[in-house]
């Protein structure tokens, strides 16, 4: 393993141009030559601005200091993979009939090679080997939407990433399986991990994907993830991000999603826990007709971090956007959203909602809320706003006076706030499986240890408070 | 006795409400509460039920030869103590269904029974919802949730019926209902009445005594029990208000 990744002792960006310099034949090995300049290109601007910091506006209340200061090893080759590892990503979900792609400390884990051609035209693996047998795709498409040069993460990524997931759903293919993308962090040490993934629907395509991230131990990790997305014309897409790392990992997930005419995108990102969380989402509405639902869910407690920064572009006109993100707080954890719509001169008829509601359990929990709408149409219909509040004690009462201990009349409230994120979920053993996970969080007993998150590998408790939404 | 309060002194944010009050339940009857508004009746019942906020400065609450003053909320209600809200609250998120499932499993559970098998929730429910005429679509609606004002007292009335309790306490459950809804809710009531358990009946109109025979009728005024008397009481309420009470209770 020594020899394999490179143990820093100095900061960490000068490391990283330093390993960069030192590398570079390595890291292009697969490139086509698009990529490569793209690499040279986000590498200079990341000599300019370095990582972000605190003073900049868009993280001023996300303080990335003590991070970047650990040290973390990388890894420029995948792992030597052993025998169960297999067994790790094994999915367990009852009736849940997906499709794994798995990634394991950032390199595409796979027996069947490295991309996958399904009989029904889908072709997904590894970015890597994607980028040689789709020369034309990756001219078209890749580093397109995903800006590097203002944002340090994105522009390290660009120049350093070496796997992850490729997707392709040809024209008029609809995908009937859910594509499942698990990656796993498993390693003793520090670990920096850059995954960059580019995800292409043809037009009147059709995909859903979920994105699990997981750690399976309690060392540090930061992964630093950019997505690239490409949603054809009447195109549909769903994509569920389940983010459940340990205490002391970071991740840093940039999406950037481009929509043609009548395309309809649905993305939930549901935060169950993780030391630091960004999520970087910016959705751009690119041709009419064309309607994303940008959801969330982040329910965070002890020290915990998130920052959602939703970023949704109308450029054209007859565009719909519906933003919800709901956030429950405990202890001293804290919470950022920054929702920002932006209606072009053109964008008329624009329909835009966006709101984000948070509860804060404890009064040493935090959230910094700011909703913003930059509308240069005049013929738009556009709405937004926040709220931060505590649990109903009105409705406590109500509900002990039935019986219910406090505890569960908590649980029971937490839950029905959640509850209309989750009831957003179309994909129905996914639904269950995510509302069991929640009230498993609620409970403070949804672990990181039991390797995927949906697994579930750990024997189910008898739930007294029992509620689900099948008609009884 | 059932319920037996001596000398009850309850303050709200250091303003006290009820001033010394003074009442008995005995098994098998069936108390009418009435007064003007902001005498104390809500407050009364808030204390019964042990709700936050309302502090007990003197006085004693027993039910079933228990002192019940320490404890929880869901405790007195899983001991039997049921209150029918005067305002009953809305929880968006949380259907009508397993609202009561967890409610009756939760008093199921403290009695050391097992959860309730499906099947036999699912009949209780049919014929719980019959008895108060509520609609289907009502139980698989969030709690409260966009009902009518009729609606959530009937609601309530179901409630009760599920959970059967010793004492029922009904704070205006007749107020805004029209005189079918008012028929349900005392037919919820009478079905239920038996030796086994009590009910105290707080409302403004003898309308509803008219339906629900009560044992006695109490008049609060001023954070006191007043009054007591028969039904009759009732009518003469009704008929001259309370102005002669007051000035009763001056001289
Ligand atoms: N939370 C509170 N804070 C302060 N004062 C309160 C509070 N709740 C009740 N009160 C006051 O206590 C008094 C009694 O209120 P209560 O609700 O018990 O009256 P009520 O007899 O039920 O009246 P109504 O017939 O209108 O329902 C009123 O003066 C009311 O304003
Ligand atoms: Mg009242």
């Amino acid at each position: 393993m020594k020899n394999e990744t490179v143990i820093q002792n100095q900061a960490l960006d000068e490391l990283l141009i330093e390993l960069f310099n030192k590398e570079k034949e390595l890291l292009t090995t697969n490139d086509i030559e698009k990529v490569t300049q793209h690499r040279n290109e986000a590498m200079a601007s990341f000599k300019q601005t370095g990582f972000p910091n605190s003073s900049m506006e868009q993280w001023r209340h996300t303080d990335l200091e003590d991070l970047l200061d650990e040290q973390f090893n990388y890894q420029l080759r995948p792992s030597k993979a052993d025998g169960d590892i297999e067994e790790m990503f094994k999915c367990e979900v009852h009736n849940f009939n997906t499709e794994i792609i798995s990634m394991l400390n950032g390199w595409h884990f796979s027996k069947n090679g490295q991309l996958h051609t399904y009989p029904n035209g889908m072709v997904m693996g590894s970015i890597n080997a994607a980028m040689k047998a789709y020369p034309d795709l990756f001219n078209k498409y890749y580093g397109e939407i995903a800006d590097y040069t203002s944002n340090g993460f994105v522009s390290i990524n660009t120049a350093l990433a070496q796997d992850g997931v490729f997707i392709w759903v040809p024209d008029g293919v609809e995908v009937e399986k859910t594509m499942q993308i698990i990656k796993m962090i498993d390693l003793e040490e520090n670990l920096f991990v850059q995954s960059r993934n580019l995800i292409i629907l043809g037009e009147n395509s059709k995909l859903s994907l979920m994105h699990c991230d997981d750690s399976i131990n309690q060392a540090t990790s930061l992964i630093n993830t950019v997505t690239e997305v490409y949603v054809g014309k009447g195109a549909k897409l769903e994509v569920y991000k389940l983010q459940n790392l340990n205490d002391n990992s970071a991740l840093i997930n940039s999406t950037f999603i481009k929509q043609e005419a009548d395309s309809n995108v649905r993305t939930n990102t549901l935060t169950f826990n993780c030391g630091l969380i960004r999520n970087n989402i910016h959705v751009r509405l690119d041709g009419s007709g064309a309607h994303a639902d940008v959801l969330g869910l982040y329910l965070m407690d002890k020290e915990q971090h998130v920052d959602n920064q939703i970023r949704i572009d109308h450029n054209v006109a007859q565009c719909t956007s519906n933003e919800l993100f709901k956030g429950i707080l405990d202890d001293e954890a804290s919470a950022v959203f920054n929702g920002y719509i932006h209606v072009a001169r053109d964008a008329q008829k624009t329909n835009a909602y966006q709101n984000n509601k948070n509860i804060l359990l404890k009064p040493t929990a935090t959230i910094n809320t700011m909703p913003f709408l930059e509308i240069y149409a005049d013929d738009v219909k556009c709405s937004h706003g926040a709220t931060v509040g505590q649990l109903d004690q009105e409705a406590m009462f109500y509900i002990r006076q039935r019986g219910v201990s406090e505890a569960n009349a908590r649980l029971l409230l937490m839950y029905a706030f959640a509850a209309d994120i989750i009831e957003n979920i179309s994909i129905e053993p996914l639904r269950e499986r995510i509302d069991t996970m929640v009230k498993k969080r609620l409970r403070g007993e949804l672990s990181i240890c039991e390797k995927c998150v949906l697994h579930c590998g750990a024997p189910e408790k008898e739930y007294h408070f029992d509620i689900d939404y099948s008609k009884i | 006795m059932l319920l037996n309060i001596k000398n009850l002194h309850v303050e709200i944010d250091g303003k006290e409400i009820i001033r010394g009050l003074n009442l008995g339940v005995n098994y098998g009857e069936v108390h009418a509460i009435m007064g003007p508004n902001g005498s104390g009746k809500s407050t009364l019942a808030a204390a019964i039920t042990g709700k936050e906020g309302y502090e007990i400065t003197k006085g004693e609450i027993w039910y079933k030869e228990k002192d019940i003053m320490e404890m929880p909320p869901e405790e007195r209600a899983n001991e039997g103590i049921f209150l029918s809200f005067q305002y009953p609250v809305e929880i968006p998120g949380v259907s009508m269904a397993n609202f009561m499932r967890t409610a009756i499993n939760s008093q199921r559970e403290f009695r050391g029974q097992p959860p309730i098998p499906a099947g036999e929730l699912l009949k209780l429910i049919e014929e719980k919802k019959r008895l108060v005429d509520i609609h289907d679509k009502l139980t698989n609606r969030s709690v409260n949730e966009g009902f009518s004002g009729g609606e959530k007292k009937k609601n309530e009335i179901f409630q009760m019926a599920l959970l059967d309790p010793t004492l029922g306490i009904l704070d205006e459950t007749d107020s805004g209902l029209d005189i079918d809804a008012l028929k349900v809710v005392a037919r919820g009531v009478n079905q239920l009445r038996s030796d086994n358990n009590a009910f105290v009946i707080i409302t403004h109109y003898q309308r509803l005594l008219e339906y629900i025979q009560p044992d006695f009728v109490h008049v609060l005024f001023d954070g006191q029990i007043v009054k007591s008397g028969g039904k009759s009481l009732a009518f003469e309420l009704e008929a001259k208000g309370y102005e002669w009470i007051k000035e009763e209770k001056l001289v």
